[in-house]
């Protein structure tokens, strides 16, 4: 088996992975032992992998897989000139949700990138430090407000409960996932109105790194053919 | 020789003529605090300079230039007029892909306080046109001061112009500002939406908002919905005034043509009078240092997209063979940056730094054709 296929290794990512490949007639089966991450695959020739969805745009990017499934987010967000290191071959149609900044609900004179950029600038004035904005998302968050033309703020790195940090002191914006915007709201915080800075959800990847030799080649394409994509 | 150790005789060799106009050496740390840089540059900064982390300093930077520790340690020693220079490698992150080098030497020359800065801003550059001569590179030079001049000397509100002032830097986000300030562009629904009632009836409409949360306090908010309403009573900036702005941004025109357009254009601005006296001041300067400015290239929005430390005189040396490379050479005058650095103390410097693997560059290849 010369094609080495990345997929999420649990949760609702992996259930709907599952589906989505069942769906064409690829039946992926975790090993009986669930603790287990090894799996088997039915209908396609290639060699099933359980990775974390957050490392699979590392492997996509190093060639050590030939197809991954994980969020464009990740991808986005991992991988420098990501589009000339993988092609996207098909969005699934789940884990759907936005990158978007946030701010609290109550600044009511703030809508827009431009008033952020404002209130960064006053925000600095009046408390000698930039105005912080917690996120994991480094690389799309920087380039987003760099070509926005925002100054005078700061990252802060935020690895979960992200939401919790304006009430905690620790920023005062916050950019991250949302889907439903339930979070969001349960902490008082409103997504600004230009400030969707990607739109996710979970994606086949192809690597551009990775050996195509013939039998992989042959592989995909047969996959492909039962998948009816690309 | 290797071509790595070919670059750094070279860069010996630059220095020299930096020793012998009466600079002393400047070292710096390799490793520098990323908290002054950061508060600089902002996050930009974290873009193109590699980070680490020290277990006691904590978040560390390899130097990404050496403008702000010589700035640092010339604050130290005090405000006397002085002269450095510096070689060592600096380090930046590059684009993936681009190919360009993330380590590399360079050479400087700093001229701190000295009494006339137009002569100053003469010296820096005729040592640099001179040092560079037998590689024919293109100069190019410009004035941040005029740019800031003309925004000081638009008619608005002082908002609107501390607004602009701080975009200089950022020509999409500049222009972006203009039109809004100008009419072209119509406010957001939302900000149209924003009361205009007095500033009594804002508090409880934050209230009503969500709960209080954060830094900022309810009383900012306040305060900035009173300025958004001053915003929206300030009459727009008038087209011919913008026009103004927009044909000093776009010129670009050889020193004294660029001068008298400037000198033309103070009729319509009265407040540019003082940046285009500097400009004559500086003019006659770098005639005296024996530079040809009737050819010498003006053009005003050169340095709006280095980063933002110039404030002043600027100028580069540009290999027409790549164009698209940084300049060979560059610098520029940094009064604000020595402000902030110095905290009120009084400072003013000018300087620019040489990329030596550029210069070794060039002299193979006429070496090569020659």
């Amino acid at each position: 088996m010369d094609l080495r296929l990345a997929v999420p290794s649990k949760g609702r990512l992996m259930d709907k992975t599952f589906d989505w490949f069942a769906a064409r007639g690829v039946r992926m089966r975790r090993n009986s032992l669930d603790r287990e991450y090894a799996a088997r695959i039915d209908g396609a020739d290639a060699q099933l992998l359980l990775l974390s969805a957050a490392e699979i745009p590392r492997e996509l990017a190093a060639g050590r897989v030939h197809l991954g499934v994980t969020g464009s987010d990740l991808v986005r967000e991992g991988i420098p000139l990501w589009d000339q290191v993988v092609t996207a071959l098909a969005p699934l149609g789940f884990g759907g949700a936005d990158l978007v900044i946030a701010v609290p609900k109550f600044w009511v004179d703030v809508d827009t990138l431009d008033d952020l950029d404002a209130v960064a600038a006053d925000f600095r004035a009046t408390h000698g430090h930039r105005l912080r904005i917690a996120t994991k998302y480094h690389r799309l968050v920087r380039g987003f407000l760099r070509d926005a033309g925002v100054a005078d703020y700061q990252l802060v790195d935020s690895r979960g409960a992200t939401e919790g940090t304006v009430k905690h002191l620790t920023a005062e914006a916050i950019a991250d996932i949302t889907s439903t915007g339930e979070t969001l709201r349960a902490n008082h915080l409103k997504v600004l109105s230009d400030g969707c800075i990607h739109r996710s959800e979970a994606t086949l990847f192809k690597s551009r790194t990775a050996v195509w030799n013939d039998a992989a080649r042959t592989a995909l394409n047969a996959l492909q053919a039962r998948l009816q994509i690309g | 020789m290797s071509s790595k150790a070919a670059i750094r005789a070279e860069a010996e060799r630059l220095q020299a003529v930096f020793l012998a106009s009466g600079a002393s050496v400047a070292e710096v740390d390799l490793l520098q605090p990323a908290a002054t840089l950061l508060e600089l540059y902002g996050e930009d900064i974290r873009a193109r300079a590699y980070t680490t982390c020290d277990p006691d300093q904590g978040e560390m930077m390899l130097r990404p230039d050496f403008t702000v520790p010589v700035v640092q340690q010339h604050l130290a020693g005090g405000s006397a007029p002085a002269r450095y220079t510096y070689l060592g490698e600096v380090f930046r992150k590059q684009p993936a892909g681009s190919g360009r080098a993330r380590e590399y030497l360079q050479v400087g020359y700093e001229l701190f306080n000295s009494t006339v800065p137009a002569a100053a801003d003469a010296e820096v550059f005729a040592l640099f046109s001179e040092i560079l001569l037998p590689l024919g590179l293109t100069p190019v030079t410009g004035d941040i001061g005029i740019l800031l001049a003309a925004v000081d000397s638009l008619s608005t509100s002082e908002a609107r112009k501390s607004a602009l002032r701080r975009h200089i830097w950022r020509p999409r986000r500049f222009h972006a500002l203009l039109d809004r300030f100008t009419g072209t562009l119509a406010p957001s629904p939302h900000r149209a939406a924003l009361p205009g009632a007095a500033g009594d009836r804002f508090a409880p409409l934050i209230a009503a908002a969500g709960p209080a949360i954060g830094v900022r306090t309810p009383g900012e908010i306040e305060a900035r919905l009173a300025r958004l309403q001053e915003e929206a009573k300030t009459p727009p900036i008038a087209a011919a005034e913008s026009d103004v702005l927009d044909e000093i941004l776009s010129l670009r025109k050889t020193l004294p043509n660029a001068f008298d357009h400037l000198r033309v254009i103070t009729g319509d601005l009265p407040g540019l009078d003082g940046a285009v006296c500097c400009m004559a001041r500086r003019i006659e300067a770098l005639d005296a240092a024996g530079v040809n400015v009737t050819d010498l290239p003006f053009e005003a929005s050169y340095g709006r997209t280095m980063m933002e430390y110039y404030d002043g005189f600027v100028f580069g040396f540009i290999d027409e063979n790549w164009p698209d490379l940084p300049p060979v050479a560059a610098g520029g005058r940094y009064d604000a940056l020595c402000r902030v650095l110095g905290s009120g103390q009084d400072a003013r410097a000018v300087g620019g730094a040489i990329r030596p693997e550029r210069v070794h560059q060039m002299q193979s290849r006429l070496a090569g054709s020659g």
